[in-house]
C-alpha cells in the first residue's frame, strides 16, 4: 500500500478551492413547510437530493443563528455541486442563498408565497435540471490528504468502541493530522467523565478553557434544568447499556479514544461552525445523538466521517458519506450490511492497532474515490437539525 | 497465546472486559492486559456476555472502579474477582 503520505485520492476541487467528494446537486428547505416542494423537484430532476427537514419557522435568537448556520454549511458543502434553496416566502430564502453564493457555487432560491407550489416546483425544476446537467461534467481530479476535511463520532458504543474501534479511528487521526488534514470530533455531553483529561488534550491551556466552558455550559443550560433521573438508558443508552457500558464516565472514555494519542484540538467550535484556524484537529460542541452531530459537522464542511459502533448504529447523512466499523464480532457478522470495516481482529490480537488503522485509511481513500459506504447503498440520509430551544 | 477471553486497558484497571461470546460460570479465563503485554488468568464467578467488564480484584461497596486508568463510577454491591460488574454493582458518580 502506497504510504499515506503519497496517496491521492480524486475529488471535485469546487470554486472556492475546498474538495468534494461527492457531486450533489442538493434541494434544500428553508422551511418545513417547503419539504414537499423539494421533494417534487427531486423526483422530477434525476441527480437531485432533497434535504427535508422539521424546522424554520419562528425560530429566534441563537436558534435562528443555528438553523442558518446549518442550512447555508449544508449548502457549501464541497460534497455539494450546485444547490436549489425552496422557502414559503422570498426574504429568508435569499439569505440561504446568500450565504451559499459565497462559496462561487451555482445556487437560486425560490419562493412558494404569491406562486403557489406546482409553479414553484416547475420553476425550480427547470433550474435544477441545469444545475444536474452542469455538475454531471464535473470531472474528478487528483487530491491529496491535507486537502481532505474528516469528521468522527461514535454511536451504540459498547466496550469493543473504546478498546478498539475507537482508538482505530485514534490512530488513523494521529496518521492524518501531520499530513495536514482537518478534523473534527464533538458530543459535548458524551465526554462528561473524561472532560478533564479531553480539556488536557488542547494544544493550548486557553483552548482547554474554552474546551470547560463549553462542556460546563451543556451541563448547566441542558442537563442539569431538564434531568429526572441518572439518565439510565439515555446516556448511556439502552444499547451502550446491552453492549457492556454501564456509566457515562466509562462511555466518555472510550469515545476520546477516537482522537488518538498524540494529536492537540486546536479550536472549539459552536455547533456546524466552520474551523478557522487551518488545518488540524478541532472540537465541535455537540449532541452525543449520531444524525444531529453528523448534520452539524457535515454543515461546518466537513466531507467524510468516521463512526465507530459498538452495537450497530446504522446512521448516515444525505451529504457526508459515513464509514462505519466495529470491532464487535457479532454486530460484524450479524448486521454485516451496514459495516465498512471489521477491525474485531484486534480483540483476538489478530490485527494490531495500527493495521487497522491502516485498513481505516485505506477504506477512507477508497470513498473519497467514490465508492459507496454501506450506509451510502442503503441510503441512509438521516438530516437532523439541532433546536436549541422552542420556537416563539 | 490463543485469543484472549478477556482483556484489559492498563495495569491499574480493576475492571476487564469478556471479549468472547459465551462465558460460564467456573470458566477458567485467560486475559491480557493491552498496555503490558502480561497475561492475565481468573476463573468467572457468574455468566458474562461479550463485552461486558469482569471485576479483577474483589470489590466493596463505595470503591472507585478503575478502568482506562481513570475513575468510571462507584461500587454499589460488593463484587469478588470474577464477578459480572454492571449496572446492578456499579453506577455513575455523575448526573
Amino acid at each position: 500500500m502506497t504510504a499515506l503520505a503519497d496517496r491521492e485520492f480524486f475529488g471535485y476541487r469546487r470554486e472556492n478551492g475546498r474538495v468534494g467528494i461527492r457531486n450533489h446537486v442538493a434541494i434544500l428547505p428553508l422551511d418545513d413547510l417547503s419539504n414537499a416542494a423539494c421533494e417534487k423537484v427531486a423526483n422530477n430532476i434525476d441527480g437531485c437530493l432533497a434535504l427535508p427537514h422539521h424546522y424554520g419557522r419562528l425560530q429566534f435568537g441563537e436558534d435562528l443563528d443555528l438553523h442558518f448556520r446549518t442550512l447555508i454549511g449544508t449548502g457549501k458543502n464541497p460534497n455539494v455541486a450546485a444547490c436549489i434553496v425552496i422557502g414559503i416566502e422570498p426574504g429568508w430564502t435569499q439569505r440561504v442563498v446568500d450565504g451559499i453564493a459565497a462559496t462561487g457555487k451555482p445556487v437560486a432560491g425560490f419562493a412558494i408565497e404569491g406562486h403557489g407550489e406546482i409553479k414553484a416546483v416547475a420553476t425550480a425544476s427547470r433550474k435544477a435540471q441545469e444545475y444536474v446537467q452542469w455538475a454531471s461534467e464535473k470531472l474528478r481530479g487528483p487530491c491529496k490528504i491535507s486537502d481532505l476535511w474528516v469528521s468522527t463520532k461514535c454511536g451504540e458504543s459498547d466496550t469493543t468502541s473504546g478498546l478498539a474501534s475507537c482508538p482505530t479511528v485514534g490512530n488513523l487521526i494521529d496518521k492524518i493530522d501531520p499530513l495536514g488534514a482537518t478534523t473534527c470530533f464533538g458530543e459535548t455531553s458524551e465526554l462528561t467523565g473524561a472532560e478533564k483529561v479531553c480539556a488536557a488534550r488542547a494544544a493550548t491551556p486557553e483552548i482547554g478553557e474554552k474546551f470547560m466552558k463549553t462542556w460546563q455550559a451543556y451541563m448547566d443550560e441542558v442537563i442539569e434544568p431538564h434531568k429526572t433521573s441518572d439518565l439510565s438508558e439515555s446516556q448511556p443508552t439502552k444499547g451502550n447499556i446491552a453492549g457492556g457500558l454501564t456509566t457515562i464516565e466509562e462511555k466518555a472514555f472510550g469515545n476520546l479514544q477516537k482522537i488518538g494519542k498524540n494529536t492537540s484540538f486546536i479550536d472549539v467550535l459552536e455547533p456546524a461552525e466552520e474551523p478557522g484556524r487551518g488545518a488540524g484537529l478541532y472540537f465541535m460542541d455537540t449532541s452525543s445523538a449520531a444524525a444531529e452531530c453528523v448534520t452539524l459537522q457535515a454543515a461546518a464542511g466537513f466531507v467524510v466521517h468516521l463512526f465507530p459502533t459498538g452495537q450497530g448504529n446504522i446512521i448516515g447523512n444525505p451529504i457526508e458519506p459515513v464509514i462505519k466499523l466495529t470491532a464487535n464480532p457479532r454486530t460484524a457478522r450479524e448486521m454485516p450490511e451496514h459495516i465498512d470495516l471489521d477491525c474485531s481482529g484486534i480483540l483476538r490480537g489478530e490485527m494490531t492497532l495500527d493495521e487497522a488503522g491502516d485498513a481505516l485509511a485505506d477504506i477512507m481513500v477508497r470513498t473519497c474515490n467514490g465508492r459507496l459506504t454501506a450506509a451510502e447503498s442503503l441510503k441512509h440520509r438521516e438530516f437532523v437539525m439541532t433546536k436549541l430551544y422552542r420556537s416563539a | 497465546m490463543s485469543a484472549p477471553d478477556f482483556l484489559a486497558h492498563g495495569p491499574e484497571d480493576t475492571v476487564g472486559v469478556v471479549v468472547v461470546e459465551t462465558v460460564k460460570t467456573g470458566a477458567a479465563l485467560a486475559g491480557l492486559d493491552m498496555e503490558t503485554g502480561q497475561a492475565l488468568h481468573i476463573d468467572a464467578l457468574s455468566d458474562i456476555p461479550l463485552g461486558h467488564k469482569i471485576a479483577l480484584k474483589d470489590l466493596a461497596e463505595g470503591d472507585t472502579v478503575l478502568k482506562y486508568g481513570h475513575d468510571i463510577g462507584k461500587v454499589v454491591a460488593a463484587a469478588k474477582a470474577g464477578d459480572h460488574v454492571h449496572t446492578h454493582n456499579m453506577k455513575t458518580k455523575r448526573w
